[in-house]
């Protein structure tokens, strides 16, 4: 599903406060069944670009396409939630959304909320439970009773078992070890192909952004300041420099080699992998 | 659920910020006291200079006072409502069996309203001027004497500036797991009252759940650091009472005064 922001500015009410654009001038165009990532600094309105694709956070300016639907100021209550049937948002740590006395009917939350038969809804949560990783025997426990990594399981296929056509997460591996993170990485990786699905991801981790992601979204106090190619951004190791953005290992390697060999190598390596094989054919190991 | 108002800091740097806060809560406490004093418009005309000068060397735009007067706004028309209704006596208006409305009513109305929205915005500049850690070092410090009525003031009020501390937290993450369960489809406030609160479940558990381990992790940090309760302990944060102080309880005292001499009939009847 094609997502557009166009000219989008927002911000939010704290108390007597309102804080500055949280959003300011957003402007980019995600084809469908793309997988981009998010980056910027703490701070940089990330999380909020996030919430505006699912009508969280409403545009005080410009608005929002999500493929068919509009998302603006003069939106009513009720189309958004057929967006946010169609956007299933994984928030940051999103075990902190779990609240059911079992698993099955934490997971059969969301599908309930959109009118899924109860049977229906039994049967994705069984479906999309071993998707995660889990085994089906976990439906019956609390959600409180599992280790960390098994809620943020549990709680991101609360997420896909509603469906979604367009999938939104924030930071999905954070505060997890790095396996646990990596399997939950693959996991949504193997979502986005098997579904066709559109996948935004906001991820401080540069190695995440090489292995996942087709195009990047790079944001600054509130701005859309970058939309490339993960190649492509990963090429201009100047415009890398000015954003403060880091370098993949891979990359960061083959620079090195090109600086010292004084070889310029065919292509922009963004995994190890990619990066031997370059090496092989152009004979420097 | 951000449209709180009362028990916000606002930071600045007007003379009330500078204010010791035992000086501020006397003198809000004492407000609210002396208010009962006031019986006719000259005396109520008095209360609301001063009150609105004391916004104003707030710093604080007045537009936030109103907007933390508005979350109760309804509890005080009704209170305005059943005085206007049920207050006999003087020039009778309307009359249908027990209710009337009368001149004395509307008038003691209007008295109910300015109360009502003079406790709130005073109570509000307290609170707005003040860190909430320097809310609860004053509320210790004015408790102090309780102690030796052998009650536990220090843990009181430690316990206080605890809560107060995770209040913005609380705020915070109620938002947070809000949203994620309107991602999820639900939507709050719609329906009727029973659907209504079948929806607060999925906020509410998940709260507590994060309260509780929120409060073990503070337990077991304040454990490690060997907190005693029941010490004597000194404080990082010493007050000082100034000038400005003085200055504060004297004007209260003048108030007082100038309440007692615009009020009918004297202080005693």
């Amino acid at each position: 599903m094609q997502i557009t922001f166009k000219d989008v500015t927002a911000d939010y009410q704290i108390g007597p406060l309102r804080t500055p654009r949280v959003l300011d001038s957003v402007d980019f165009n995600l084809e469908p069944g793309t997988f981009t990532a998010v980056i910027g600094h703490t701070g940089s309105g990330k999380s909020s670009l996030l919430k505006a694709m699912n009508g969280l956070l409403i545009p005080v300016k410009g608005e929002v396409h999500i493929g068919g639907t509009v998302i603006n100021r003069s939106k009513n209550k009720k189309s958004l939630k057929t967006i946010r049937k169609k956007v299933g948002m994984v928030f940051q740590f999103p075990e902190s959304q779990l609240f059911a006395e079992t698993v099955e009917q934490d997971i059969c939350f969301g599908p309930l909320n959109f009118g899924v038969p109860l049977e229906e809804a039994k049967r994705i949560a069984r479906q999309v439970i071993q998707q995660v990783g889990l085994g089906p025997d976990i439906l019956t426990k609390s959600p409180f009773a599992l280790s960390g990594g098994q809620k943020r399981r549990v709680a991101i296929a609360g997420i896909l078992a509603m469906q979604p056509e367009v999938l939104v997460l924030d930071e999905p591996g954070a505060g997890l070890d790095p396996r646990g993170k990596k399997e939950i990485l693959s996991l949504i990786s193997k979502w986005h192909n098997n579904e066709k699905l559109t996948t935004v991801m906001v991820t401080h981790d540069m190695e995440d952004v090489a292995h996942y992601a087709d195009n990047v979204v790079v944001m600054e106090k509130g701005q859309a300041v970058l939309h490339k190619g993960v190649r492509e951004l990963f090429a201009d190791i100047h415009a890398l420099k000015s954003l403060r953005v880091d370098i993949p290992q891979a990359r960061k390697l083959q620079l090195k080699i090109e600086q010292e060999t004084g070889v310029k190598l065919p292509q922009v390596c963004l995994t190890i992998d990619e990066l031997a094989n370059c090496l092989m054919k152009a004979g420097l190991v | 659920m951000n449209k709180l108002i009362l028990g916000r800091f606002f930071p600045g740097e007007s003379i009330l910020h500078q204010m010791d806060p035992r000086a501020k809560l006397l003198a809000g406490v004492y407000f609210i006291l002396v208010l009962f004093v006031a019986n006719n418009w000259q005396s109520y005309g008095l209360l609301w200079i001063f009150t609105l000068v004391v916004m104003y060397l707030s710093g604080v735009k007045f537009s936030v006072y109103i907007r933390g007067v508005r979350p109760l706004i309804w509890l005080i028309l009704f209170t305005v409502t059943l005085q206007i209704l049920f207050t006999s006596g003087g020039k009778i208006y309307l009359d249908v069996g027990p209710i009337t409305v009368s001149n004395f009513g509307i008038i003691s109305g209007i008295y109910i309203f300015c109360r009502f929205v003079m406790i709130i915005f005073i109570s509000t500049v307290v609170t707005l001027t003040t860190k909430p850690i320097d809310l609860t070092d004053g509320i210790n410090a004015l408790l102090k004497p309780l102690k030796r009525l052998k009650i536990p003031v220090d843990e009181i009020s430690l316990m206080l500036s605890i809560s107060l501390r995770f209040i913005p937290n609380l705020l915070d993450e109620t938002q947070k797991v809000m949203d994620a369960q309107r991602a999820r489809g639900t939507e709050f406030g719609e329906g009727n009252l029973l659907r209504q609160m079948k929806t607060l479940v999925p906020i509410f558990l998940p709260l507590f759940a994060s309260s509780l381990n929120r409060a073990e992790d503070m337990a077991n940090g304040m454990e490690t650091r060997g907190y005693q309760s029941g010490e004597k302990r000194s404080t990082f944060r010493q007050l000082a009472w100034k000038r400005k102080d003085t200055l504060c309880i004297g004007t209260m005292i003048i108030l007082t005064f100038g309440l007692i001499v615009l009020r009918t009939g004297g202080f005693i009847h």
